[in-house]
């Protein structure tokens, strides 16, 4: 018999989560897709009575995002410019409608190659709070991904919460989105750059990572390295252009080949940094 | 997923609460139309990739396909239905006024996205309502119209004015669509959403090989064990001809296949049962066993010496091929000043329209009745009729309304499928595709692969043409052979050219099959002409839009297959319109490219013509129309409208031609049993084929109405309650309808006329008289492109397009502009890849954001075949866009891409071929 729970507290999912396998739904976008019109074969853990995992909230050490926090809501909170990035992703992550409904955790427990979340997570530093009835656990969001769609989340254990370090929200950043057509599309690549820009007008600190070009998406250590102490301008587009991006593994698919991904990626790093500086045209509005 | 199960969900809908049985992840669209009767949400995909299932929760727009019912507990519901509060709402008006609603399907989507945002914004700008308007997918009207009635619904608090054109105004009047106000409040019965409740549904096993045996285990066992299961049918339940096609002498697909699948997706068998069990059957036990043989995806391979044959009657696996020879094109080509030759390759087009195939059957005594979305209800009740083993008039087609169809929907899909399941258990018999299961099924538009040269004098006459085309039409005929016959007549594009050698074979393979799209196969032979046209006036250093006026067609040409076109020629007229957009279009792009680096922008033409109507063979439309007792003028209106508008053209016609006002008219829809065959919606043909058969009826008609009435031609007439006012000058006949004797349709007056274009055959050269009317148009498209990402930006379409006579001006502007979104998808996004692309979010379609500004120039060359001087128009518009665009990617970039989609990836890798 399958079952189907919808617990009101989290200890009751964790609970649950202990006594048997769940899938564990929440803004449901990527679950019926998947299920088509077959009939239900797991048992359903839905969460979305949990209130407790909406929304914001703030610890001496992080900035902290509920697991079930929509896309629409980050879109609308008032967050530091560090956070344009994903609110830009917010809002390229399929249409209005699934922007209501879907929300952070998913993107991240979903582990597609092409999660618009992620990059823009990556940039942030941001780590994962796991829980289970053992406890809970943080783990750095490029620990927690591990393959096209497999993640390091545990029997027994959910994701209920995004925790971005404060050290890390500093600067502003920018996030750039390539797909075939404007809207409701996967992406074919994507960036997300996050910089801190000392007083002298030259680059402090640089967070760079890179989507859909690869199994998991990227940050560019490396790359971030040399662009501190440069300025805007050809300086850091040198050394984008010098970049070593081998570690990148993008693949031939419908949307591009992996050529075509490889040498996209170089350009929209290179425009996600343009508009990562301050005074770029790009703005965000909450 | 079932919808029912145990659950009691309390939640408000539409302002009155509700509670429902549920099971608590169900969908929410589920819940709404089969629970509670609200079928205004229309499903398009189940996968949140169409929009056409929106809905507000609590305000905020969501895809009610993605909620689950629990999750609306205890909270507020908005769907179309209760938008209208009385009277239309101010949003529901605009879309009406500006044409924003087509075929329909995406209308409540659309609505109800546009609400969410009018109620925090009730004056967006464009910006604002593309992103909120960017998850709903539309297929007919290019969006131009949606995002215009968005925009203006603030002015629209006072109703709506339907503009109806007063008696003898009718022909050139932008009246509102006669069928328009159904498709904004959701009560338009689309086929999913009038299933009998005492339906069985039906599941269909699908081939999930490209070619396989197969072999059926003990089907009574499994079903016997599978609860509520009523009958699983196989090929070997069919009673009648296991065979059936769009073109008689071709027909060879089974309905069901028998032992052997040509392609996948291809229907084995049919599970129908209670709606509960089937939604709930796990088919992974069902008896089937494959066996998978090699399969051929491409003509190539499918022309290998060592390929097996799809059919053992087609040796090399040829359907069909046509050819058009005229002239010596080889001498005119070697004596040439200028040669030019190319090759081009095109993808399978998806039609994906938003509403998946769907209807149901029932038996009414012992007619078989079926209610499905068609372009072709005669059609489908003769191959229904064949497969059962029915005689026609034993089975009635009643259309649904049609949720797009661009040529797929005139091949019969489950109609004879669900007819088997009702002529068998007596029930009524349901079923709704998915997307997957439409994608995969249905037709597509004919990949192609093409070759050919040109050659010019020194001053710019084009003096000789070849063609070669191989156009992949998959296992099954459908309407291959038009396509192989139809590009050979039309792959010189509208320009003389004396010397011309065409020929197109349709090949099998074991991809999907295709068949009819908005074209035939011209748009993409007109892309492999028109981009070379461009290379010729490279060389000739001739600027390209006066090259093509040089050659246009003009009144007492001979076209390549030795028609002569003594009038009514208007594609000189279509060109030199476009002159002044032109020049603009390149002063804007010089002086964008000079202070641009990354980013180039370039401007291209194309041309179309298109024969309206069948190609030498005989087409005819019959319309019937009669006066009832009480004074009501009925029209018999059986071309199927299937957004294009046939039912508000073909009544202005009728009107003006019978002399009374349009409001006069009352349209009897489409049904086998009462409209006589207004053929198929298909080739362009409605508007001028039964058009004209509506005026001839309406003539008829007038004079018999007048003979009685013992009054010259030139009366007037003026209707009322059982009775009749004719009126010569000062002179006034009262006429006591309510007394007359009345026909079995209970008409005191009555006309049935036919109209069949007068054609000729094609001879062994294809040389004679294909079509009696062509219709003519031309593009400009400026685009921009990413240098160094390849992604293309269509910026503007100016759209220059005879249409003879503007039956409906605003009709015309939304078939140009649903055309344009068609084109641009082809030139950029659509490639369907059989296995891999089988959902709407893998297949892209222009969403509202990837349409550029559209300006339409109706141009009205009369054609003195068509009524009121009418020409064909559908197909037309979407045939010169994507040349067009292919055209300002080379101006804007220097290379061609020759393989449409033109993706980032194919013109990124074109841009660094050209550099290298």
């Amino acid at each position: 018999m399958i079952r189907y729970a919808k617990p009101r507290t989290l200890d009751e999912a964790l609970a649950l989560l202990g006594e048997a396998r769940w899938r564990i739904l929440a803004g449901c976008t990527d679950f019926y897709p998947a299920l088509g019109n077959r009939p239900l074969t797991e048992n359903v853990l839905d969460i979305n009575g949990l209130d407790a995992l909406r929304g914001f909230s703030e610890t001496q050490s992080h900035l902290v995002i509920g697991a079930r926090t929509t896309w629409s809501a980050i879109v609308a909170e008032p967050l530091p410019a560090a956070f344009d990035a994903l609110k830009q992703a917010a809002r390229e992550v399929g249409s209005v409608q699934i922007q209501n409904v879907a929300t952070i955790a998913g993107n991240l427990c979903n582990a597609s190659p092409a999660a618009d979340g992620v990059p823009a997570l990556m940039a942030l530093d941001a780590e994962v709070e796991l829980a289970s009835l053992a406890g809970r656990r943080l783990l750095p969001l490029g620990d927690f991904i591990l393959g096209n769609r497999r993640t390091a989340l545990a029997p027994g254990e959910m994701l209920t919460a995004i925790h971005v370090p404060r050290a890390s929200t500093g600067g502003a950043s920018c996030f750039h989105k390539l797909g075939a057509r404007r809207y409701l599309v996967i992406s074919i690549a994507m960036a997300a750059a996050r910089l801190a820009v000392a007083a002298d007008g030259t680059i402090a600190k640089a967070a760079v990572a890179v989507g859909a070009c690869s199994a998991v998406a990227q940050r560019l250590p490396a790359l971030e390295a040399a662009l501190v102490g440069l300025p805007a301008g050809p300086e850091v587009e040198r050394a984008v252009e010098a970049a070593d991006l081998s570690d990148l593994s993008p693949i031939d698919d419908v949307r591009a080949s992996a050529d075509y991904r490889r040498a996209a990626a170089r350009e929209i790093v290179q425009r996600a940094l343009a508009g990562a500086f301050p005074g770029s045209a790009t703005q965000v509005a909450a | 997923m079932n919808s029912q199960g145990g659950h009691h969900i309390a939640f408000d809908v539409n302002g009155a609460a509700v509670s429902v049985s549920a099971h608590p992840v169900a969908r929410l669209s589920a819940v709404l139309r089969d629970e509670l009767g609200l079928t205004g949400t229309k499903v398009g995909c189940d996968a949140g990739d169409c929009g056409a299932c929106t809905v507000l929760v609590d305000g905020e727009p969501a895809c009610a396909c993605l909620v689950p019912a629990a999750s609306v507990e205890g909270r507020s519901v908005r769907t179309v239905e209760g938008l209208a509060n009385g009277h239309l709402s101010a949003l529901q008006a605009s879309f009406l006024e500006h044409g924003a609603a087509q075929c329909g399907i995406c209308t409540p989507g659309f609505l109800m996205a546009a609400t969410g945002l009018l109620e925090r914004n009730p004056r967006p700008s464009k910006a604002e309502v593309n992103d909120a308007l960017g998850g709903v997918l539309c297929r007919c009207t290019g969006y131009h119209k949606i995002v215009a009635a968005v925009m203006d619904a603030w002015r629209h608090h006072h109703g709506f004015d339907r503009r109806l054109p007063a008696r003898g105004e009718a022909v050139g009047a932008s009246a509102v669509r006669l069928d328009g106000v159904p498709k904004v409040t959701g009560a338009e019965r689309f086929g999913a959403d009038g299933f009998p409740a005492d339906a069985v549904a039906v599941l269909v096993v699908r081939s999930p090989h490209h070619s396989a045996r197969f072999s059926l285990g003990d089907i009574e066992a499994w079903r016997s064990a599978s609860p509520g299961i009523v009958a699983v049918f196989t090929a070997a339940d069919i009673p009648g001809q296991n065979r059936f096609g769009v073109i008689p002498p071709f027909a060879d697909q089974p309905a069901l296949a028998e032992r052997r699948v040509r392609f996948r997706g291809e229907a084995v068998a049919l599970v129908a049962g209670e709606p509960a069990a089937v939604a709930a059957l796990d088919m992974t036990d069902f008896p089937v066993a494959w066996s998978e043989e090699p399969h051929a995806l491409l003509p190539g391979d499918a022309q290998r010496q060592d390929a097996a044959l799809l059919h053992e009657s087609r040796p090399g696996n040829l359907l069909t091929s046509g050819y058009v020879a005229r002239g010596d094109a080889e001498a005119a080509l070697a004596g040439a000043a200028h040669v030019v030759s190319g090759a081009y390759e095109t993808s399978y087009v998806e039609h994906a329209y938003i509403e998946p195939e769907a209807g149901f059957a029932r038996m009414d005594g012992d007619t078989l009745v079926i209610s499905a979305c068609t372009q072709a209800p005669h059609m489908d009740r003769d191959d229904t009729a064949q497969v059962l083993g029915l005689p026609p008039e034993k089975v009635r087609i009643l259309p649904a309304a049609t949720g797009g169809g661009f040529g797929s929907k005139i091949d019969v899909s489950l109609q004879p499928l669900i007819g088997l399941v009702a002529l068998k258990t007596g029930r009524p018999a349901a079923l709704a595709y998915t997307r997957s299961e439409s994608m995969a099924s249905t037709t597509k538009r004919h990949p192609a692969s093409m070759t050919a040269t040109i050659g010019a004098d020194a001053e710019g006459r084009v003096v000789g043409m070849v063609f070669d085309g191989a156009f992949n039409t998959g296992p099954y005929a459908s309407f291959g052979p038009t396509v192989a016959n139809r590009v050979p007549v039309h792959a010189s594009g509208p320009y003389r050219t004396p010397n011309y050698r065409a020929e197109g074979r349709a090949i099998h393979t074991n991809g999907p099959i295709a068949g009819a799209f908005r074209g035939f196969g011209v748009p993409q032979a007109t892309i492999m002409q028109e981009t070379l046209y461009d290379t010729l006036a490279g060389k000739l250093g001739m600027d390209r839009l006066a090259f093509r006026l040089k050659n246009a067609l003009r009144d007492g040409d001979e076209t390549v297959t030795g028609q002569r076109l003594e009038s009514g020629v208007g594609i000189a007229a279509c060109l030199d319109a476009l002159k002044p957009h032109w020049q603009r279009a390149l002063a804007d792009a010089e002086a964008f490219n000079a202070t641009h680096a990354k980013c180039k922008r370039g401007v291209g033409v194309a041309s179309c013509w298109y024969g309206c109507g069948n190609t030498s063979i005989a087409n005819p439309s019959t319309i019937k129309a009669g006066v009832t007792r009480d004074g009501a003028v009925m029209l018999h209106q059986g071309a199927v409208d299937i957004g294009q508008g046939s039912n508000t053209v073909i009544a202005q016609i009728f009107a003006d031609a019978l002399g009374v006002a349009l409001a006069e008219v009352t349209l009897v829809g489409a049904d086998t049993a009462l409209t006589p065959d207004a053929g198929k919606t298909s080739a362009s043909r409605q508007t001028f084929i039964s058009g004209k058969a509506a005026e001839k009826a309406a003539k008829v008609l007038r004079e018999a109405i007048l003979r009685f009435a013992n009054v010259s031609p030139g009366a007037t007439m003026e209707f009322s309650a059982g009775r009749l006012a004719v009126r010569e000058g000062e002179a006034t006949r009262t006429i006591d309808l309510a007394h007359l004797p009345a026909d079995d349709d209970g008409y005191v007056f009555a006309a049935e006329e036919t109209y069949d274009p007068p054609t000729l055959p094609l001879d062994a050269n294809g040389q004679g008289k294909p079509y009696a009317v062509y219709g003519w148009g031309a593009q400009v498209a400026e685009v921009e492109v990413d240098m160094a990402l390849g992604t293309v930006t269509p910026v503007k379409i100016t759209a220059a397009h005879d249409v003879g006579r503007a039956i409906n001006p605003l009709l015309v502007e939304g078939q140009i502009e649903g055309g344009i979104a068609q084109g641009i998808g082809m030139a950029l996004m659509e490639e369907y890849v059989p296995g891999r692309t089988e959902n709407l979010h893998d297949y892209l379609i222009p969403t509202v954001g990837d349409i550029p500004l559209v300006e339409s120039i109706l141009v009205e060359v009369p054609d003195p075949e068509g009524p009121y001087g009418a020409k064909g128009l559908g197909e037309h518009v979407l045939i010169p866009t994507a040349p067009a665009i292919l055209n300002a990617i080379r101006h804007a970039t220097g290379v061609l891409v020759t393989r449409v989609p033109a993706t980032p990836s194919r013109v990124l890798a074109a841009i660094q071929e050209g550099q290298g």
